[in-house]
């Protein structure tokens, strides 16, 4: 009795000395991580956020009180009332609705199909995710030569003579969401897949017994059962769409006839034209709407998962 | 479990410290003894030390990715071969290569010590300290006398006028045109052109005879289309293009030494230059509202124009039969003259090239001033002519063996004499982009007038040199 109450004697302190060295262990392997994120992100937040309250440009000389020179809410007040930079919103805004609303269409409808039974289906899904493995900026260089209206496959294959797909700019921002969607749709297509993999069969069986007809279980079974993962495919398909930069980059460049696409006077804004306090400003308020627009449906999501 | 884990990491971490101080301690021990075999080969090799020397001893130079960038780093070859001195060209494509050296700069960088850098981003690099003030070692060594005035004004002055160099000028550059000979002169066009505008067809003599020929080719129907002009506007491109028509009716883009903009960009003499530039616009081949000097020369060789304008820089591509199919048939001119809204004559081509700046924050000052030494030679100069590269020297300008050495290089001589630039104040760059920007909504995309255009563009400009002080 003496010898088991031997092994298992509590000590409180050596319980405490083991907690605290296994505390300090898990603090020390977390430390290098800490400090690349606190290097690599926050302090970068902070400084920008000094910096859009400031008036500063990065190429010219640092000079405290000269450069930067603080001047309040000048900026954001500028960029806010600036009737240019809500064209920029505009033209981003059916950017999202155009891109983020047709991958939803099509990625959902793509996964519908795949649920059916074919041969070579496990092919056919390998074709269709590839578009989503290729680098964005690769991406956009090739759709570049293919919209060239002189000798480019696009125009040719459609028969569609010499249209300019690049430097219009009635034509040229529907030029750049048609590759999103030709890229995004099999991200949508995939989250879709795992939703409906998801759906036990007994429901489809129990609806069958009762006659339902095909509308019925889409719209009691299959949506309601999948709609959580297609709110997240809306979350991070609209915070991608709102910012991007890769491919009208690669499409257009960035010239005054690309479209007129926040990311890109961010860019120009920054690092053309040098304007680093007004530029962290612009970010900030990109920031705000993102975060305001992925707060909505996450509340929406909560909801669906309850 | 917690404590094994504790022990292989520290085993992990020991063994890899081990592995790299003794790596470092084989780089330190090997030292000594490739400087004992270099001693001992000394007497027998001259050449030994050199070879050495070479491979520890470097420069590098910072330059856009392109073939006079090539050109120089072959032509480095021969200072490496003479000093022992290694030369690295870094190249960065054209679409990011200004934003890069500039954000190098801003963190100080001393990864260059030379940046061949745009011209018209002098003044913002001298102003804020990045380039060294070579005035005292261009007199010194007679580069004020030997070099064209013109490019020293252009490539290496700031402020225009001072006196004081930031740059020794390495690629001279401007706009040319190349056309096809064989359609100019082929007697059913000119019959045709002379009966329909009333005089010869030939190389233009004017910018509207320029515009004529462009008119009378023009056959979108047959595929075949008047002229290749720039229209990208992502750089400066299209303002470069914009420019050169502005100033030969008669307007200009400012008093660069006053900065004051109103009643010059807005000027009747830039009103028709910029309408110009609109007219002729529409004779391009589809798609030309990004075309740059890829776009230009590709029609070019593709054989759907009779004329294309680009950089000189760009022209060995047609001369040569491997990547030009009419190449024997190409040939060149400058910029025309045009009798201005005036009355007055002037000819002038926008200016491109480069300057070799020396990095303020290079470690390596001594070489480099080694390098700029050995680059301002005549012999040097013209055997960069000789390797595709455009020499400012005035000797080697006036050089029957510069003459001859390209079919191209007469125009070129030509359009040294008359190139000018865009403001190399340091605010360039936020007047090229809102030039850039008004400019091609109206000659692209057919927005609103030349006047309403240039009008809006004097406010902004104005509101720009306000805000930095100019008018103070």
């Amino acid at each position: 009795m003496f010898k088991r109450s031997r092994e298992n004697q509590f000590n409180g302190n050596q319980l405490v000395h083991r907690s605290m060295r296994d505390t300090t262990l898990v603090r020390l392997f977390i430390l290098p991580t800490i400090i690349l994120l606190i290097v690599i992100n926050i302090f970068p937040l902070f400084w920008s956020l000094f910096l859009s309250f400031s008036s500063y440009s990065a190429k010219a000389v640092t000079e405290w009180g000269k450069n930067p020179e603080m001047v309040g809410g000048l900026n954001y007040s500028r960029i806010l009332t600036d009737p240019r930079i809500w064209t920029k919103f505009i033209t981003t805004a059916k950017y999202v609705v155009m891109s983020v609303g047709g991958e939803m269409i099509l990625g959902f409808g793509l996964a519908l199909l795949l649920q059916l039974k074919f041969k070579g289906k496990g092919f056919i899904t390998t074709l269709l995710i590839l578009p989503m493995t290729m680098s964005p900026v690769i991406v956009g260089l090739m759709w570049r030569l293919f919209y060239n209206p002189n000798w480019g496959m696009f125009n040719y294959l459609l028969g569609l003579g010499k249209i300019d797909w690049i430097s219009d700019p009635a034509r040229n921002l529907y030029s750049i969401v048609l590759v999103d969607i030709w890229m995004w749709t099999p991200f949508v297509m995939l989250l879709s897949i795992a939703g409906l993999s998801a759906i036990p069969k007994y429901l489809y069986e129990a609806a069958e017994i009762d006659r339902a007809s095909w509308w019925f279980k889409f719209t009691r079974i299959t949506l309601p059962m999948v709609y959580p993962l297609l709110l997240v495919a809306l979350i991070f398909r609209t915070m991608e769409a709102f910012k991007i930069f890769d491919l009208p980059m690669g499409i257009t460049g960035r010239g005054a006839m690309a479209p007129p696409l926040l990311s890109m006077y961010l860019y120009n804004t920054a690092f053309v034209t040098w304007k680093t306090s007004y530029g962290a400003s612009l970010g900030y308020i990109m920031l705000i709407v993102i975060i305001a627009i992925t707060s909505l449906f996450i509340k929406y999501l909560n909801k669906a998962k309850t | 479990m917690k404590k094994s884990l504790l022990w292989l990491v520290i085993l992990v971490i020991s063994v890899s410290m081990i592995a790299a101080l003794s790596l470092n301690g084989c780089k330190k021990e090997a030292a000594p003894a490739e400087e004992e075999v270099a001693e001992e080969a000394a007497p027998a090799e001259e050449e030994a030390p050199a070879e050495e020397a070479a491979g520890e001893q470097f420069i590098t130079i910072h330059w856009a990715q392109w073939q006079p960038a090539d050109a120089l780093e072959e032509l480095s070859k021969s200072f490496t071969a003479e000093t022992g001195i290694g030369v690295i060209v870094e190249q960065t494509p054209w679409e990011t290569f200004v934003q890069k050296y500039n954000t190098e700069m801003i963190a100080r960088s001393d990864a260059w010590d030379i940046i061949v850098g745009d011209s018209q981003d002098i003044g913002n690099m001298a102003v804020n300290g990045h380039y060294v003030d070579l005035t005292d070692w261009i007199i010194e060594h007679g580069v004020d006398k030997s070099f064209t005035p013109a490019s020293l004004t252009y490539y290496a002055e700031y402020p225009k006028g001072a006196g004081k160099y930031y740059a020794v000028p390495c690629e001279g550059d401007a706009l040319g045109w190349a056309y096809r000979k064989d359609l100019f002169e082929d007697p059913d066009n000119m019959a045709a052109f002379e009966a329909k505008y009333g005089y010869a067809l030939g190389v233009p003599e004017s910018w509207d005879a320029l515009k004529d020929i462009a008119e009378f080719f023009h056959d979108p129907d047959n595929d075949f289309y008047g002229v290749a002009i720039y229209g990208d506007n992502g750089y400066d491109s299209l303002a470069m293009f914009a420019e050169q028509v502005i100033w030969v009716y008669g307007g200009e883009l400012g008093d660069y030494a006053t900065m004051q903009v109103d009643g010059l960009l807005n000027s009747e003499g830039a009103i028709k230059g910029l309408e110009y530039y609109r007219e002729l616009f529409q004779f391009v081949p589809p798609g030309f509202g990004d075309a740059f000097y890829v776009a230009t020369n590709d029609a070019f060789t593709a054989g759907i124009v009779p004329m294309a304008t680009n950089y000189f820089a760009f022209f060995p591509a047609l001369s040569n039969p491997a990547t030009n199919p009419y190449a024997d048939v190409t040939g060149y001119f400058a910029c025309p003259p045009q009798v201005g809204v005036d009355g007055v004559e002037r000819q002038f081509s926008a200016l491109g090239g480069q300057g070799a700046s020396m990095v303020t924050y290079s470690k390596k000052q001594d070489l480099t001033y080694q390098w700029l030494e050995w680059f301002v030679r005549e012999d040097v100069q013209m055997e960069w002519v000789k390797l595709g590269g455009y020499t400012c020297h005035a000797g080697v300008l006036e050089s029957e063996e510069f003459l001859n050495a390209a079919p191209y290089n007469p125009a070129f001589k030509v359009t040294m004499e008359i190139f000018k630039d865009w403001w190399a104040c340091p605010e360039y760059d936020i007047l090229l982009r809102t030039f850039s920007e008004e400019i091609a909504r109206y000659v692209i995309a057919g927005e609103g007038t030349a006047e309403s255009t240039l009008n809006n563009l004097t406010e902004i400009w104005t509101d720009i040199f306000q805000e930095a002080g100019y008018y103070d």
